[in-house]
């Protein structure tokens, strides 16, 4: 069980306010990621569920239960941190026995859960090293063993990945979606890296400035952003967002195309620009466009991806045409226009 | 290239000579002493005699016959040992506080803790030397220079501590807080075993500077609680100095923490470097 409810949560340190009053519903055994720029507040928001920061005012309501003045210890929540925060002077073993220590569980039922979870975390060969003898992969997955063996109602990811290597952050996200998967328990995961919150969220929450801009699964917020800035924030490249005359013709304020829903041609198309860069992925090619006479906010640059290759070198003209039913719109506000 | 290889040949001797000259330097006196310690009163004055002397052991079996070194060496290990005690017992709780809870008053709290340490001693003479005889009864108790001594070491206490404290990691403290662990358990499992070379380094140093106090324990005792500060005070004759029997006295003293010094040289460098030598 761990179904988690904010309702009117708000936080202020001193007399700033990070995040001002908001409500939030995480249903039990969901994936939710919360996403969004630097300082943000997804730490802060995250800590607060944890208990490891007070509450300026509203409330934290764990399967049903008012939490909001529960020691963190007795919220039954498992918390991996981005510096790991193992303790240095345990061994492995110790390290993933604290929890259940400091809980009276007895010996014989430690030893198991700890014989368990290094089987499934691949640390067996690890147990009786201190976590300074280990590589940063090694010493995550202490950090996860250490979390799962207090079988808690809910799981904390504070960016547990930003520490690792690009290679390893693959293998992580993969074992931290089956461990997901495997037992079912519902976890919250703080990241600014959108591709993590894509590929991993049953759920996204995208944040700024601590306020939630949208609640939705990838593909909603892929498909349908809810204003300018989860456009912009959701999608890699990012959306191109035009204004001006073009955007009055479709009667918004801004439109939006994302770069793979643009088609390129040599010859002919709606918009005409002058290749800048392009980038060879192999799979794919992102073909940067300037000098389009749109206006697309400063920069001048107008992004375009194209799947395989594409024979475009730099000051080339391509004609650029964008796929009508995938056009996003905007109002003034910024919000989205069906 | 020449001149490079040049200043560092040259680096290379002078910094060790200089370091050794300054080294001579303090340690001239100590030897003086211990020189001294073994001369007659007569000899110890005479100028002529300065290295070339025959050597005694008159004052140091004096020494024994006379004062009961061993009466002011116990006190000088009781009050030093319960001071320093005391300040961690206190200090340790207070550092972790200003460490893990700051908030905007910590700075000045420390600084302000600090500052106590540039009152003159002098200035507190008269109401402390009343207040303790003639008010509060105190004068001449070990419960009283144990007091003392630990309020004075107290700041430089919490100051050390507070800096080895602060190189813990935030994280790990909050990790044992989601584990479970009470405030006490978070100082006793987490805390003191992962700041356990600082808090040693303090307690050293924290000894020594009781072990050498003198302006207080001078004053505040006569007999009972009288440290070996004042039995080297206590041998400064009304009709001249005795240099040689001081001198004496004054090994003895300072011998045991010399020794102490010497054992713990490396416990003791990195404390006074406040943990910037990890
Ligand atoms: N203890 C604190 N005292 C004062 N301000 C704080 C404190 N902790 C965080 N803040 C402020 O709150 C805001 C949100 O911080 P938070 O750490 O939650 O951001 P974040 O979204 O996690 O960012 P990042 O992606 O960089 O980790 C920031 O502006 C930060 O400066
Ligand atoms: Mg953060």
């Amino acid at each position: 069980m761990g179904s988690i409810v904010l309702k009117d949560v708000n936080k202020k340190f001193g007399e700033t306010e990070v995040i001002p009053p908001l409500d939030l519903e995480i249903n039990d055994g969901e994936f939710v990621v919360f996403v969004g720029p630097s300082g943000c507040g997804k730490s802060t928001l995250l800590r607060l569920i944890a208990g490891l920061e007070d509450l300026t005012g509203g409330q934290v309501n764990i399967d049903g239960k008012d939490v909001t003045e529960v020691s963190p210890a007795k919220r039954g929540l498992s918390m991996v941190f981005q510096s790991y925060a193992l303790y240095p002077h345990m061994t492995v073993r110790k390290n993933i026995a604290f929890p259940m220590r400091m809980a009276g569980i007895d010996q014989a039922t430690q030893d198991a859960k700890i014989d368990a979870a290094a089987k499934s975390l691949n640390l067996t060969d690890y147990l009786d090293r201190k976590p300074g003898q280990l590589s940063g992969g090694q010493r995550q997955r202490v950090a996860i063993g250490r979390a799962i063996v207090r079988e808690p109602s809910a799981f904390l990811f504070d960016e547990p990945l930003s520490n690792l290597d690009a290679a390893l952050r693959v293998g992580m996200r993969l074992e931290i979606m089956e461990l997901h998967k495997k037992l079912n328990t519902t976890m919250i995961y703080v990241t600014h890296d959108q591709v993590e919150a894509m590929t991993m969220a049953d759920k996204i929450v995208v944040l700024q400035a601590g306020v939630i801009e949208q609640v939705g699964s990838p593909l909603e917020l892929y498909h349908k952003p809810r204003n300018k800035f989860v456009a912009g924030f959701i999608g890699s490249p990012k959306m191109n967002q035009i204004e001006g005359a073009e955007a009055a013709k479709h009667n918004a304020k801004t439109i939006g195309i994302r770069p793979e829903h643009v088609d390129v041609s040599k010859t002919e198309g709606t918009w005409k620009g002058v290749v800048g860069v392009a980038e060879h992925l192999g799979s794919d090619t992102f073909i940067h466009v300037h000098e389009t006479g749109l206006d697309v906010g400063e920069g001048d640059l107008f992004t375009v991806r194209i799947s395989g290759n594409i024979e475009v070198s730099h000051g080339d003209t391509v004609y650029l045409t964008p796929q009508m039913d995938k056009l996003h719109k905007f109002d003034a506000q910024g919000l989205r226009i069906e | 290239m020449a001149i490079v290889a040049q200043t560092s040949r040259f680096s290379r001797i002078a910094w060790p000579t200089l370091a050794w000259v300054v080294g001579l330097i303090f340690f001239f006196p100590i030897f003086y002493m211990v020189l001294t310690s073994f001369k007659t009163d007569a000899d110890a004055v005479n100028p002529d005699m300065l290295f070339s002397f025959t050597p005694t052991l008159e004052n140091y079996a004096n020494m024994t016959d006379n004062y009961d070194y061993w009466r002011f060496a116990t006190n000088s290990v009781i009050v030093s040992v319960f001071a320093t005690l005391f300040a961690l017992v206190v200090g340790v709780p207070c550092a972790y506080a200003m460490a893990f809870n700051p908030s905007r008053a910590t700075k000045d709290v420390l600084m302000w803790m600090l500052s106590t340490k540039m009152l003159p001693a002098a200035a507190v003479l008269y109401p402390m030397t009343f207040l303790t005889k003639n008010v509060f009864g105190l004068f001449d108790t070990h419960f009283l220079v144990i007091l003392v001594l630990c309020l004075i070491n107290l700041p430089i206490v919490v100051w050390m501590l507070f800096t080895y404290f602060k190189d813990i990691p935030k994280d790990i403290i909050e990790a044992g807080k989601m584990d479970g662990l009470t405030t006490w358990g978070e100082v006793k499992e987490i805390l003191i075993p992962l700041a356990w070379g600082g808090i040693v380094s303090t307690a050293l140093l924290t000894f020594i500077f009781c072990w050498n106090e003198a302006y207080w324990t001078v004053r505040l005792t006569t007999i009972d609680a009288a440290t070996l500060s004042k039995l080297i005070e206590g041998n400064r004759a009304p009709e001249g100095l005795f240099f040689g029997r001081l001198s004496a006295v004054s090994t003895a003293a300072v011998g045991p923490i010399i020794v102490l010094g010497w054992f713990c040289q490396k416990q003791l460098v990195s404390g006074v470097a406040f943990g910037a030598v990890k």
